[in-house]
């Protein structure tokens, strides 16, 4: 680290990563926390949506724009396509049936991608709009990490917004803490489960667009994401959107820092930061219970 | 019974190599390998219900351990052999202590992200594992300096030590101690009221099943002559569990038959098309959905039901309500 220049730009790039796992592991913790199944396809419907954004803006020509409203979207189909045809109909089979059955759907997406775009390096370049750089400090930073870290925060803000003041937000984080119970209560919570898996998707296909311009799209991809959004899950705790959001960041800038400092060992870095969490606060940084006692 | 199937199982294996052709004989050798490590995650999954996304981490160490020990140490196959089961040993060891701390899917999401922590070490340290393009140039093994150059020979290798590990783990988990893992598996919370600590069972469980895992990833050494990091990839880990559970989790032989299915359904398959994984994905979510315990069980269940009405079944015997009050 030669000076502070560099750790400042590495800082708003760990920033902007921990903003995208954010956005990412958010839509995996819903997905976990109130239909009880832990998607394995997640990381795969973040792919999708990369991948959908590349056709629409590499080859068929759509402005970065387009991607970013269409890709999310088709992507949110396709997770409701899921939900009806194979979770739907599997709730009696258990969550470890369903989580499985996740599993096996992650094998098919991945060779569907790679049949339909290829097994190469693909990359989507960043919208002329917020293609340059900005001055702050006399420091020179790229523009599209900034709005990416703009975009994580106004995400989380309206996220938090949802979850603690409207009425669907009261109903999610009942089906958090008791979902047989809501149902008692008589919400519909089949419909419920439905919505929730479905923007979930969305997040994960919205995440993967604005993902494409700083990561770039490869064919192991999906996984890379998933375990990284597993790691935040299991350091920020299930239930609090503060918990994942804290955790992101922290598992953003450290990540980034251990490519840039010893890339050999990033990832040993993160899973020993989750290994002490484990230990030291089982239940997450903030957040339920995750290890017996 | 048990006896008289052994030997048969000994006398069929023994005289395999005199009938069948080299590329038969390399197909059953690649059967045997992945039955070995199905059966050690069915002692997780099957025995203690414990299921695990990340057992391609020990095959992968037990692998890449036997390797570099052939190349940098000895190519000796009791070398090699200890120095990649003693690896996958300790990487149970340490693994284990994390794992058991957490259940159910965090347990899933665990193994699945050490293993995966495993990979890309393997991936992007280039000057041990030699990276993406896996490591080569593994010399032959050779037993007590003889040269196990022909397949025939890492068939016998290979088939003696199935044969041990099969009974070997029959034996283990009709023991008391794999009784308590099946206890495990259907009530902890029963097990613990009963004064068992479940918590060492479930790791010692690990232990072994990380540990045989390594084994199989060592004769898988012998076997390809060549370790990509793909046999270290989440892919290998799915593959793996898809074994155990299409072929019965729970059951001795069904990990073995499904480890035969997929191996040879890949053989087959590779001939016409490359999209194995799509039809691998598919495969996995009908056994998940329509035959949840697996051909064996499905076998089991047929079989019972064609015995029930050929033979007779023994009448209840009736009791005397007054004798019994």
């Amino acid at each position: 680290m030669d000076n502070i220049e560099t750790i400042i730009a590495q800082f708003i790039n760990g920033l902007s990563y921990g903003m995208l796992l954010f956005v990412i592991t958010c839509g995996l913790a819903l997905v976990f926390g109130i239909l009880g199944v832990l998607n394995l396809a997640h990381g795969s419907l973040y792919m999708m949506g990369a991948y959908v954004a590349y056709s629409i803006t590499v080859s068929f020509g759509f402005s970065f724009w387009v991607a970013l409203i269409i890709a999310p979207l088709t992507v949110a189909v396709l997770a409701l396509i899921i939900e009806r045809t194979l979770l739907h109909t599997t709730y009696k089979l258990g969550h470890l049936s369903q989580v499985l059955l996740t599993f096996g759907l992650a094998y098919i997406l991945h060779d569907l991608a790679k049949l339909v775009w290829g097994a190469n390096v693909l990359s989507i370049s960043v919208p002329s709009l917020f293609s340059g750089s900005v001055s702050i400090l006399g420091q020179t930073f790229p523009l599209y990490r900034l709005i990416v870290i703009g975009v994580g925060l106004v995400l989380a803000i309206g996220l938090w917004w949802i979850q603690n003041k409207t009425r669907w937000g009261a109903i999610i984080r009942a089906g958090l803490s008791d979902s047989e119970m809501i149902g008692a209560l008589g919400v519909n919570i089949r419909f419920v489960f439905t919505v929730v898996f479905v923007l979930g998707g969305f997040l994960a296909g919205f995440g993967g667009v604005i993902a494409a311009p700083i990561l770039g799209l490869y064919p192991d991809m999906e996984f890379q994401t998933l375990i990284l959004a597993l790691v935040v899950l299991v350091i920020g705790g299930l239930g609090s959107i503060t918990g994942t959001f804290t955790a992101a960041i922290i598992v953003g800038v450290l990540e980034t820092f251990g490519r840039y400092l010893v890339p050999e060992i990033s990832m040993f870095i993160i899973f020993a930061l989750m290994a002490v969490i484990l230990i030291w606060r089982p239940h997450g940084l903030l957040g339920k219970q995750v290890t017996e006692g | 019974m048990t006896y008289l199937k052994f030997g048969i199982a000994v006398l069929l294996f023994g005289a395999a190599p005199f009938f069948l052709a080299s590329f038969h004989i390399s197909l059953l050798t690649e059967i045997l390998i992945l039955a070995i490590f199905a059966l050690s995650l069915n002692i997780l999954v099957g025995y203690t219900g414990l299921v695990s996304l990340g057992h391609a981490a020990f095959f992968g160490a037990g692998a890449y351990a036997a390797g570099l020990i052939g190349q940098h140490v000895s190519a000796e196959i009791i070398t090699t052999l200890l120095g990649g089961v003693l690896v996958s040993f300790m990487l149970a060891l340490v693994v284990g202590i994390f794992c058991m701390k957490v259940n159910g899917f965090y347990f899933l999401m665990l193994t699945l992200a050490f293993s995966q922590m495993i990979y890309s070490f393997i991936y992007q340290s280039t000057t041990w594992t030699g990276g993406s393009n896996g490591l080569t140039g593994i010399p032959t093994p050779s037993l007590l300096g003889l040269e196990l150059s022909n397949i025939v020979w890492v068939f016998y290798v290979t088939a003696i030590l199935f044969l041990l590990l099969y009974a070997g783990i029959s034996i283990f988990v009709k023991s008391p101690f794999g009784r308590v893992l099946v206890g495990i598996k259907e009530n902890e919370t029963r097990l613990k009221s009963m004064g068992y600590n479940t918590k060492i069972y479930r790791y010692v469980a690990f232990v072994i099943s990380g540990t045989l895992g390594g084994l199989s990833g060592v004769l898988f050494t012998y076997f390809n002559g060549f370790i990509a990091p793909t046999n270290v990839y989440w892919t290998m880990s799915g593959t793996v569990l898809i074994m155990v559970l299409i072929g019965g989790a729970g059951t001795m032989i069904g990990p073995v038959l499904g480890a035969a299915l997929i191996v040879i359904l890949e053989t087959v398959i590779a001939t016409y098309t490359d999209m194995w994984m799509l039809l691998l994905g598919v495969i996995f979510i009908f056994f998940v959905i329509f035959l949840p315990e697996g051909i064996y069980g499905v076998w089991q269940r047929s079989t019972r039901k064609w015995l029930k009405g050929k033979i007779p079944q023994p009448e209840l015997k009736k009791v005397d309500r007054e004798k019994v009050s």
